[in-house]
């Protein structure tokens, strides 16, 4: 697979769930709906979204960030995962896969789980672009949003912060 | 019956043996779940008149039929129940957070423990893997400190765990039981009844399904609730929460300050919630499946007590400000963190406090006995009191006991300063000018509390006459206890109870959607009418009746005397007879307080009759048998 190791240079346009951690309450919503949508019970382990809560203060959600390249599929060593060249999603091919969990290793964000009863692992697959969890957030923490616009959206954060004092002189509500 | 875990988890303590045993349907239809479950659960393992430590008094925890679900607020609740030993009639707490979820995924409504441990354990549980711990290197430590450790050594973050701290383990007549750290159990002493069988924690991990019924149903009734929880019902929790009520009880005149001597603080500012979350706010999260979040995770940024972090409601706020005379938020929060590392309900310690400042203050006590200048205001005496409570040490050895026993070992006028009903110390409403709310508190079968009732609630948006009391508040106060029986049942937050627009109506279909159940709203309302004559059931066995439907000697005998609406207002013997003939008479009960035997009849408790049959006299005794249905 050594093509993989190349990154997608439409991987800009590829859409992800991202979270927004001063916005996360840790309510855990996105893992009721997640797993509720996906596998028709609610369920954590089931969720391909995953809530954290390290401390009162700091709290956050993580699911697939589509890597590219994919360090996942890089490590599976049955050829059991593919990346959509047009979404980004990491597809799971159960017929391969033997849940031997090496791609969650890969994986920096612990956005792979193995599913409890099938033993194979599970990805976000953003619901086909439609993701449920995003729909459903109550602090609308969770956003789908491509690289660019994350960027764009940690640059007004930063712009605000850094020129509130000249913003308010100016009358400008950030 | 889905929602339901379907299994009752017994674990025999003394013995070390656990076993389950099935849910019947016919428990979960007329009881729901949480604190109705629990209580009757308790009823059922338990013989009257045992002392609350005693190893047989049993310790029941008990979550709700959408525990575990997406419902929000309703996903992650549970109750613990037992006999108290602050009212020795029934005490109930209920906490919310992930634990009561993750108690459910496990495969459990239910967990009886029976029996007292040899030495300090803690139980853990890993779905169908029930096991004891030993504790002994718990022991001692705070709940934050003890879940760490229980994480550590399981090697999993997300094990969810409930524990005591130090006042538990030390029989303090108010220590709590808290889950993740700063959710509290708090009220009614439990966490005292788990130290007393060596119960240092509870560890959970839970991978099982839920499934419910009706997902289509349900998916549209939480879009419902999740756009109702974005508007007004839910404003006052999402924006300053609950210390919002700072400024609007002490515009009333009834926020009691020190000990209930007045109805209003002078430095209320200093302590409103709008300052609160200037200041000292910086983070609001939530529990599991909630989509309101409330919890107002506050930080001291500078001074004596900086980097003080936790969570902050107006009862604990109150408890150990103004109730204390402190007008300094920084210590009142470090005072709040302080109860979480010792493990006592942040209500009841301001009450404690305010007591012995009391004593103090009328020269019941010195300094000597004392072992401190506890004068009203002094924050500093306030905090080191909350360790020596904790730690039983010195006076707070005494003042551990509760304001009332405390009172009784004090001896002389001590009683009129112990401000407590049914030995249970009171909450922040100054109930003299608000006679509904009195009711309210004299009947409530777990003591001094507002969360047993709303019965503050037409007091203070002006519906009656707050300072009257009259024929008519029996049916108000009957009504919210009701619905508020069944919201501590199918456990949804009691914050949310304004979402629900058409109450019981909106509940049901919640319950019906998740359980498969069909039930509607009178059948829900029956059931909180049945719980609430079950909490007095148990009182009645444990020998409570009409005597203890009372009021502290301060609100029956001390007029408010600040100048403002509230003046001169207290409620008097004939208030108080007049207003419970009311409640009684609409409860249909007796004059004593009793469930008569038509109204056990109605409500289906024909089984639990043999708690009042000799009681009510040989005439009003006669029991419905089957012959003549």
């Amino acid at each position: 697979m050594a093509t993989a190791a190349v990154p997608k240079p439409q991987a800009a346009r590829w859409k992800l769930v991202s979270c927004d951690p001063e916005k996360c309450s840790g309510c855990a919503v996105c893992e009721y709906i997640c797993s509720l949508t996906k596998e028709n019970v609610f369920s954590a382990q089931k969720s391909r979204i995953r809530t954290m809560r390290l401390h009162p203060l700091i709290n956050i959600s993580v699911a697939c960030r589509l890597c590219s390249p994919a360090p996942c599929v890089i490590a599976c060593p049955r050829d059991a995962l593919e990346q959509s060249e047009e979404t980004g999603v990491i597809m799971v091919n159960d017929d391969k896969c033997d849940g031997c969990s090496w791609c969650i290793e890969a994986c920096d964000y612990g956005a792979i789980t193995l599913h409890p009863e099938k033993k194979v692992v599970r990805i976000c697959d953003t619901c086909d672009g439609d993701p449920q969890c995003v729909k459903f957030c109550p602090e609308e923490a969770l956003d789908f949003v491509t690289r660019d616009i994350l960027s764009q959206k940690a640059r007004l954060a930063v712009t605000k912060k850094l020129f509130k004092e000249s913003m308010e002189t100016a009358g400008i509500k950030p | 019956m889905l929602g339901y875990a379907g299994r009752i988890l017994h674990v025999d303590l003394s013995s070390g043996k656990t076993w389950t045993e099935p849910l019947k349907e016919e428990l979960a239809k007329k009881y729901i779940g949480g604190i109705g479950i629990g209580m009757r659960l308790y009823l059922d393992n338990s013989k009257p008149g045992t002392d609350p430590f005693s190893p047989e008094n049993p310790l029941v925890v008990a979550t709700g039929p959408l525990s575990g679900s997406m419902v929000p607020t309703g996903g992650n609740g549970h109750a613990f129940v037992s006999k108290s030993p602050q009212s020795f009639g029934v005490g109930e707490a209920k906490a919310h957070g992930h634990w009561g979820t993750e108690l459910k995924r496990a495969g459990y409504d239910a967990i009886i423990f029976h029996g007292k441990a040899e030495k300090p354990t803690y139980l853990w549980i890993d779905d169908d893997s029930v096991q004891l711990m030993d504790a002994k290197h718990l022991w001692g430590k705070s709940p934050q400190e003890t879940e760490d450790a229980i994480k550590n050594e399981l090697k999993d973050f997300y094990v969810r765990v409930a524990s005591i701290g130090v006042a538990g383990e030390k029989l303090v007549r108010i220590a709590c039981i808290i889950n993740e750290k700063s959710r509290a159990a708090g009220r009614t002493g439990l966490g005292a009844v788990m130290g007393s069988k060596n119960l240092k924690a509870i560890a959970l991990r839970g991978s099982k399904d839920i499934v419910v019924t009706n997902k289509d149903r349900l998916l549209e009734l939480v879009k419902q609730q999740h756009e109702r929880m974005k508007g007004p019902a839910a404003r006052k929790y999402r924006v300053l929460g609950t210390p919002e009520n700072v400024l609007v009880l002490n515009a009333l005149g009834a926020m009691p300050v020190n000990n209930f001597t007045n109805g209003t603080f002078p430095e209320a500012d200093k302590i409103s919630g709008e300052y609160l979350n200037e200041r000292f706010v910086a983070k609001i999260i939530g529990c599991s499946s909630c989509a309101m979040r409330c919890e107002h995770v506050t930080v001291v940024p500078e001074g004596p007590y900086k980097g003080t972090t936790t969570r902050i409601e107006y009862e604990p706020l109150w408890a150990m400000g103004p109730n204390c005379g402190v007008g300094n938020l920084d210590a009142i929060l470090k005072g709040m963190e302080l109860s979480n590392i010792y493990g006592v309900d942040a209500i009841s310690i301001g009450g404690l406090i305010s007591f012995g400042m009391d004593l103090y203050k009328n020269g019941l006590i010195d300094k000597e006995q004392a072992g401190l200048e506890l004068n009203f205001g002094n924050h500093e005496a306030m905090l080191e009191m909350i360790k020596r409570i904790g730690m039983r040490e010195g006076f707070g050895d005494t003042l551990a006991e509760g304001v009332k026993i405390a009172a009784e070992k004090i001896g002389k006028d001590a009683y009129k300063y112990a401000v407590h009903i049914k030995g249970v110390e009171m909450t922040g409403y100054d109930i003299r000018g608000l006679k509904t709310a009195s009711l309210g508190y004299a009947v409530s079968f777990r003591g001094a509390d507002h969360n047993r009732h709303g019965a503050y609630g037409p007091d203070v948006s002006g519906k009656v006459n707050r300072f009257k009391a009259e024929k008519g508040r029996g049916k108000l106060v009957r009504e919210t206890e009701d619905l508020y029986a069944i919201i501590d049942s199918i456990i949804v937050c009691k914050f949310s109870r304004g979402t629900y627009y058409k109450g019981y109506e909106d509940l049901a279909a919640l319950y019906s959607a998740v359980t498969g159940i069909e039930m509607n709203a009178e059948e829900l309302r029956l059931a909180g009418e049945r719980i609430n004559n079950l909490g007095r059931l148990i009182n009645i066995r444990e020998g409570l009746s009409r005597k203890d439907d009372t009021l502290p000697w301060k609100v029956m005998n001390v007029p408010i005397p600040d100048e403002g609406p509230s003046k001169g207002s207290f409620v008097s013997q004939e208030d108080l007879d007049l207003l419970l003939d009311d409640y009684y008479e609409v409860r249909g009960w007796n004059k004593e307080g009793m469930p008569t035997m038509e109204k056990l009849n109605e409500l289906g408790m024909e089984d639990l009759a043999y708690i009042v049959e000799d009681k009510l006299g040989p005439e009003k005794s006669k029991r419905k048998t089957k012959t003549e249905e």
